[in-house]
């Protein structure tokens, strides 16, 4: 197998006079589950369809297993599953129909690759005459996984796949990707939530479109060198304007129902945080530390770019 | 071959799903064949006339007689003078006006000339100009019978007589004419419009996208797309002809295949019509509209409801690029005048030449966009 599965060197893009995506660099080894976290706007979608080779790059080198996405974007067709944020399957063609269609184009059969799908179509196999547009959310998600993958891709793009799904099918595809990964599949997954980057191998957090951060999220965790503390007065409402204003103040924002306070560096501001909030007029006042997760470590880094 | 094969019964399924389509694509265009054939007619029946009397006499009324007797024309009214008959005309009651002069039989005793006065509803040109030459028909032929009759030693057939016949349609029957023109816009309409929107739909569904990353190259996907159409296209000629000989009686008097094959090529001009439309829009309404904007000028230039012949030159011209044009001339030539291809060979030809051109520009500019 070559070095890298897939290889990012300076990308650029920009629609007109918006910059979607600037400077992007980042390597990803064969068979790693790497994610892309960002918010929306990140410019997630457009770096998935320069790899999926439907748009091309502006500037810098993009290579899956080895080939250009502008120069070998047939045999990169050929090792590729992509799966669009947008559901973008034939909605009045069956969930067989569309799975027999897919194979068909990819040179296949769903027999023959049945092992690899096995997992995530038995769940809607007892579906297979109903069109694919009268699928819940969760089942047209597992339909589009599996045409993905009928063809036995080598490298896997899933563009949002949880975005608009509820919670436990949003488990249950996490734990479907766990297993594809035991397949050998390199499996590249784009989304804004931030609770699921710890599912993923190595994380990349992007921003306004570009990477801030690349590393495994417990190393991202643990970079986070800031003391952190959840707070809760009783009068919530000022609170955040009032903590914007205190000397040692990082950043301050609404997490939950509480207030995540991040000090500056090495400070152990808990004394005079409480008398400034007493001066503010606040009681009640509970100031916890609290483990940072990586929403806060997005934050945070977000913060130290501005 | 085997991907062309996936992509088209992937399109048929879409199309035999459609409950809403699948009707439009057969039962309507075969609805509109007997609608429009019997009703797009320039023929004139029960054209209304009132009559204005002013001589009352044995002459006066034997030409009424004649415009009784005639099957064009209905008597509405009889008028007092002029001016009434005129204000019948203005309200829309009658569309024509004859007026009798009084001693107009005095004077053809007298041999002398006189004159009857016809006025007609203008609002409708080539109706008024029918109407008329019906009318003035039935006023030279009286004339005629009353040269005969009172004048009886004058050879009045001495002059040149006119005799006419009427080929490849000798009882001048619109449908005969309109039958043919219609075929050809039915498959046009289903070439151009649904060809188009189909790719158009792929593209405002996303569904492009799904497919764009598979290998499947553009040209087995533009095959795969146009192919089902050029299909339907042709059954429903074949259905159309059909109808033409078991409803109206009008068999295809020249070589079925001969027409079957140009028809094939026509609808590539078609498809690549749809195609390229389908590249310049991004969505269905778009797509519906550029067709509709270039169907309703190709159709009212291409000499289905009047002759192109009588058209101004640059608009002969511009009917050069109109694909109607050449097939309607064509399949009426065949259908109707038996010609075989070496009269349309040159009609043929430009068509085969119109194909290869527009399929060529809708295929590179298909690639250059997606």
């Amino acid at each position: 197998m070559k070095g890298f599965a897939v290889q990012i060197e300076g990308l650029h893009k920009s629609y007109k006079n918006v910059v979607a995506l600037q400077n992007i660099t980042v390597d990803i080894k064969p068979g790693e589950l790497f994610g892309f976290i960002g918010p929306d706007g990140a410019g997630k979608t457009t770096l998935f369809r320069i790899l999926a080779s439907l748009i091309l790059p502006d500037k810098g080198k993009v290579e899956l297993m080895g080939y250009n996405v502008v120069q070998h974007y047939k045999e990169i067709r050929q090792r590729i599953g992509y799966m669009p944020g947008r559901f973008s399957l034939y909605q009045d063609l069956t969930v067989e129909e569309n799975l027999r269609f897919f194979a068909g184009v990819h040179g296949t059969t769903i027999e023959q690759n049945y092992a690899l799908i096995k997992d995530i179509y038995s769940q809607i196999e007892p579906f297979k005459n109903r069109p694919a547009g009268k699928l819940s959310g969760g089942m047209k998600q597992k339909l589009a996984l599996s045409c993905a993958l009928i063809h036995k891709p080598e490298i896997l793009l899933l563009d949002e796949p949880t975005t608009g799904v509820d919670a436990v099918s949003r488990q249950e595809f996490w734990h479907m990707l766990q297993n594809l990964k035991k397949s050998g599949i390199t499996i590249l997954v784009s989304t804004p939530y931030m609770d699921e980057a710890s599912l993923c191998d190595r994380v990349a957090l992007i921003q306004k479109g570009e990477i801030m951060k690349v590393a495994e999220p417990e190393v991202i965790i643990n970079d986070f060198d800031h003391s952190l503390f959840g707070i809760r007065t009783n009068k919530m409402f000022p609170l955040l304007h009032d903590l914007n204003e205190f000397k040692l103040t990082t950043t301050a924002y609404r997490f939950g129902d509480t207030i995540h306070f991040v000090s500056s560096k090495d400070a152990n501001p808990k004394k005079e945080l409480i008398s400034w909030l007493e001066l503010k007029g606040h009681q009640n006042i509970v100031i916890q530390p609290v483990a940072p997760t990586i929403e806060d470590c997005f934050i945070l880094q977000m913060n130290q770019q501005n | 071959m085997r991907i062309i094969f996936y992509i088209i019964q992937k399109e048929f399924r879409q199309i035999f799903r459609d409950k809403v389509m699948l009707p439009i694509i057969i039962v309507i265009p075969m609805v509109q064949l007997l609608i429009l054939s019997y009703t797009a007619t320039f023929e004139l029946k029960n054209t209304l006339i009132s009559i204005v009397d002013h001589d009352h006499s044995v002459t006066s009324r034997e030409l009424i007689s004649k415009f009784k007797g005639s099957s064009f024309f209905t008597i509405v009214s009889f008028e007092e003078s002029y001016d009434s008959g005129i204000e019948r005309i203005k309200s829309g009651e009658t569309d024509q006006l004859l007026v009798i002069e009084s001693d107009t039989e005095k004077k053809l005793a007298r041999a002398e000339k006189t004159t009857v006065f016809l006025v007609t509803n203008a609002i409708n040109g080539s109706a008024a100009s029918l109407m008329n030459a019906y009318a003035v028909a039935i006023v030279t032929s009286f004339n005629q019978e009353l040269i005969a009759e009172t004048l009886p030693g004058i050879q009045t057939a001495a002059a040149i007589q006119t005799e006419t016949r009427h080929w490849y349609n000798p009882r001048l029957d619109y449908k005969t004419y309109m039958v043919p023109g219609i075929l050809v816009l039915l498959i046009t309409l289903i070439g151009m419009f649904l060809s188009g929107m189909n790719i158009v739909k792929e593209k405002e569904l996303g569904t492009i996208e799904q497919i764009n990353v598979t290998p499947i190259k553009k040209y087995q996907f533009m095959i795969g797309k146009l192919l089902p159409f050029w299909i339907i296209a042709m059954f429903e000629l074949i259905i159309g002809l059909g109808f033409a000989r078991l409803v109206f009686g009008i068999a295809v008097e020249g070589n079925i295949a001969l027409l079957l094959s140009i028809a094939s090529v026509y609808l590539l001009v078609v498809l690549g019509i749809g195609l390229l439309v389908s590249t310049i829009s991004d969505t269905m309404q778009q797509a519906m509209f550029i067709s509709w904007f270039f169907l309703v000028i190709f159709i009212l230039m291409s000499g289905l409801f009047t002759p192109v012949e009588s058209m101004p030159e640059w608009a002969q011209w511009i009917n050069k690029i109109n694909p109607i044009s050449y097939f309607i001339q064509i399949n009426r030539m065949i259908m109707l005048k038996g010609s075989s291809f070496k009269d349309v060979a040159e009609l043929f030809y430009a068509l085969c030449v119109y194909a290869v051109l527009i399929l060529t520009f809708a295929v590179k500019r298909y690639k250059k966009v997606a």
